[in-house]
């Protein structure tokens, strides 16, 4: 068989589950008990199995069986997951990462270098009976037998664990009716899975399903022959289960066994608690409300399940709908000329579906920030591990969606500013104690969608910037002179630390501290498009905040003139448009500026910065048309000769020949099919 | 791969020719994706003084290169005449203007000289040779060094004596 077709969607796929697998595990550390995570963590580890086997990649299939193994006892309660097996999966997480990452690049997984994880997997698996003996901390496991007797002779034993005989026992309390069910199917059933899935759903209209054995994994998977048991707890009666369930065709029979009080017997298999009676029935409480909660959210199953699209076949698209702009405006010009209704009729539709259409395109184009996120927890799992450090991790907005350009390039400036937070911002265990903070540092990760940009803040709750610190250091660099430092107010202060090379970390560490960074990460958003803030308090702690723009294909922009050249200058940079007499420019340090709204406005002139020629001569009582300008806390005035108005424009690159050209971002064509530049006042700063 | 072996083959003799100050000059068809009229172009400003602009070929932003200011050649203004070849290498696409461009000719590699000696500094660095059919001279252009490129193989080819 020829399996290189299917190569790309191996990588994708084992990508999604070893991320998945990173989720399930972190989440695992913090709660080792969750029994649904546990089950998917198997689930997960058998796919990649069967995938790995499929694509002939051994060693994958070696390293997933000997998880799977593991796995297999968490899952049946004969190891514990304790820090240990956590770390030792998360080990062979980032080997299976390894593997993919070859076979990515090189079309094969390459040497085995798996043998260590797998003897380890091995001896955990062996050892399992001494396991107790770690993991005095955890929860302990407890098996219990369910015994159903119907009467004395005619007893079966269900086992179950200790949630579900928890619910029995809640439910028999709140006078729930609790029914074991076996499902016989008809032996010529062909979509035995399917058929069980039915039965699922019919089920759980009146009920609620807490076990079934084999389990609803495996059910799905089709792994039973023609029988499964389930138990539900309903408030309806045997009678209103019947009637339902006799709808549903290929069911042999079912045999109802109602579960009272009188004919069920818990029995436990763990000897050590056997006393332990109360304890049980209060961590009930909690479990079943649990549960509830984690039904009302299916939120897990719904991540990672994404349409994969080619990203040519988006651009495409993307060239389309700019096509269709462009006939737009060229037909808006033509309105103006014939003033026919039809002509304004036409035009109009037109308008509405360019609109609707760059809208579904920027749609198919969004992803959920999420993809970026979600390498984080693990990310900062492993610092605050390796610094010593307690820090709680706190995300929101993971849904909120951005283009799928910023996903790529968003990822490194965040690694950094997390890095950054974690390693200066946040203060060791021992001083926090000693400045009355909570020991348990905390990093938030925001984002939101704000009108037509997207806002990402990495907050944290450590020791500040220590603006005495930078002032110093920006003295000892030159970047200051004395005399300024009494009179620069904090905030500009805060912006030094946006310079290359410039760090205020007293030791160097392996994570950041270089001083290569924060100008790096600067540099990244603007050429997003987007602007970075700090706020700091000390001992409250540091806010970057970023701002990227929605898109990045489409922006609205003001078209002016200068000489017989048009321009583009975007209008989510623009804060206003004024006019200003000549005679009021005044020349500081040969800087043109003029006094507006109280404020000295630095005035530059975009015919000089493009070097425009054939420009007429101007009077010196003329008025100047200024467009005010803003970059984050900076702004200045362009002196433009005419306003032509403000448009929809496609952004295009200027391509590669062209790379970068200072004062121009890129390129867009105009309704006469002629091309404005787009000009980047950001370079202007 | 192998198709494309064989597009090369089949066309590694051919050469669209066109003009500039009377002078005929070659370039390999295997890089020339179209021939266009000259339409608007779009002047940058702060970009080298040989890039004249960028024109919308169909939606593309393509940015044309003055081959006269590449060689040193006196300004000529844009006539009817005037074509832009658009060229496509290594995913890079640029525009040539030219005076005149209007034939496609087989050139075997053994009536290719080297063309030392005859060629200005400025155009020997971007000529790779002088190809001969019947008493036509026609200068054969290294894209790569026009490109700016620090191509291996077309840097020997250039200097082989």
């Amino acid at each position: 068989m020829d399996v290189n077709q299917y190569m790309d969607m191996f990588i994708d796929e084992s990508k999604e589950h070893l991320q998945h697998m990173n989720d399930i595990l972190l989440v695992l550390e913090k709660n080792p008990e969750d029994e649904k995570e546990l089950n998917e963590l198997f689930r997960i580890a058998h796919t990649i199995k069967g995938m790995s086997g499929t694509m002939g990649f051994n060693h994958v299939l070696n390293l997933t069986h000997q998880m799977e193994n593991v796995m297999d006892l968490v899952r049946n309660h004969k190891l514990k997951v304790t820090g240990d097996v956590v770390d030792l999966l998360f080990d062979c997480l980032d080997q299976l990462e390894q593997y993919i990452i070859k076979i990515e690049n090189d079309q094969s997984e390459g040497e085995n270098v798996s043998n260590d994880l797998i003897q380890e997997l091995q001896l955990l698996t062996k050892n399992k009976a001494s396991t107790d003996d770690i993991g005095v901390a955890e929860e302990k496991k407890i098996d219990v037998g369910l015994i159903i007797s119907q009467d004395i002779t005619n007893s079966k034993s269900i086992e179950v664990d200790e949630f579900v005989a928890g619910m029995i026992k809640k439910a028999i309390d709140k006078e729930y009716n609790i029914y074991n069910l076996k499902i016989i199917l008809n032996a010529k059933c062909m979509l035995k899975s399917a058929r069980a899935y039915i039965i699922f759903s019919t089920l759980e209209k009146m009920a609620e399903i807490i076990h079934a054995n084999p389990s609803i994994e495996d059910i799905e998977d089709e792994k039973f022959d023609d029988s499964f048991e389930l138990i539900v707890i309903t408030k309806k009666n045997k009678e209103d289960i019947m009637t339902e369930m006799n709808t549903i065709s290929e069911i042999d029979d079912i045999i109802y066994t109602e579960m009272t009080d009188e004919n069920i017997v818990f029995q436990q298999d763990d000897q050590e608690n056997a006393t332990d009676e109360i304890k049980i029935t209060d961590g009930n409480e909690n479990v079943l409300e649990k549960v509830k909660s984690d039904e009302d959210s299916p939120k897990r199953s719904k991540t990672g399940k994404t349409v994969r699209v080619d990203i040519d076949r988006l651009d495409n698209l993307m060239n389309l709908v700019s096509e269709l702009i462009i006939i737009k405006t060229r037909l808006e010009d033509a309105h103006q000329m014939t003033q026919q209704k039809s002509i304004s009729d036409t035009t109009e539709q037109l308008e509405r579906i360019t609109t609707s259409l760059h809208d579904a395109v920027m749609k198919v184009r969004m992803v959920p920030i999420e993809r970026v996120f979600n390498r984080f927890p693990r990310m900062v799992r492993d610092l605050s591990k390796d610094l010593g450090k307690d820090i709680h991790l706190q995300m929101s907005g993971e849904d909120t969606e951005v283009d799928r350009t910023v996903i790529d390039e968003i990822g490194d400036p965040l690694i950094h500013l997390i890095r950054n937070a974690i390693d200066h911002g946040i203060e060791d265990r021992e001083t926090r104690i000693r400045n009355h903070k909570d020991q348990e540092g905390t990093l938030n990760l925001i984002a939101y969608p704000d009108g037509n940009s997207v806002v990402i803040e990495v907050q944290d709750d450590g020791k500040g910037i220590d603006i005495e610190k930078v002032k110093i250091k920006a003295l000892d660099k030159g970047l200051l002179s004395e005399a300024q430092s009494q009179l620069i107010e904090d905030k500009e202060v805060i912006q030094f630390l946006f310079h290359p090379g410039f760090s205020t970390a007293d030791k160097v560490s392996d994570l950041s501290g270089r001083g290569v960074g924060l100008d790096v990460v600067k540099t990244k958003i603007e050429t997003l498009g987007g602007i970075v803030e700090v706020e700091s308090q000390p001992m409250k702690g540091t806010r970057f905040i970023i701002r990227l723009p929605l898109t990045l294909a489409i922006i609205q922009a003001l078209l002016v003139h200068v000489g017989d050249e048009k321009y583009a200058i975007p209008l989510n940079n623009i804060r206003e448009i004024t006019t200003i007499q000549e005679e009021n420019i005044r020349k500081v340090q040969g800087k043109e500026v003029v006094l507006f709204r109280q404020t000295t406005l630095p005035i530059l002139r975009l015919a000089d910065l493009l070097s425009v020629e054939g420009l007429h001569e101007r009077e010196s009582d003329e008025e100047f048309t200024v467009v005010i300008i803003n970059h984050g806390d900076k702004t200045f005035g362009l002196v433009v000769d005419a306003l032509i108005g403000q448009q929809e424009v496609v952004i295009k690159s200027l391509g590669r020949y062209l790379a970068t050209i200072k004062g121009i971002a890129g390129a867009t064509i105009l309704g006469n099919g002629t091309v404005a530049l787009i000009v980047d006042t950001n370079s202007f700063l | 791969m192998s198709q494309l072996d064989q597009k090369q083959n089949s066309t590694i003799d051919q050469y669209v020719i066109f003009r500039l100050q009377e002078e005929s000059y070659g370039v390999s068809i295997h890089y020339v994706e179209i021939i266009e009229k000259v339409s608007v172009i779009t002047r940058v400003p702060n970009a080298a003084p040989y890039i004249m602009g960028v024109i919308n070929l169909r939606g593309e932003i393509v940015p044309v290169v003055n081959l006269r200011q590449m060689f040193d050649l006196e300004e000529a203004s844009i006539t009817d005449e005037s074509r832009i070849i658009i060229l496509s290498v290594d995913d890079i696409i640029i525009g040539l203007m030219t005076d005149s461009s209007s034939e496609v000719l087989t050139i075997p590699q053994q009536d290719i000289e080297n063309s030392s000696g005859v060629l200005s500094d400025v155009e020997i660095s971007a000529i790779k040779g002088i190809g001969k059919v019947g008493e036509r001279m026609i200068m054969m252009l290294d894209i790569h060094k026009i490109l700016g490129f620090k191509n291996q193989e077309s840097t020997e080819r250039s200097f082989e004596h």
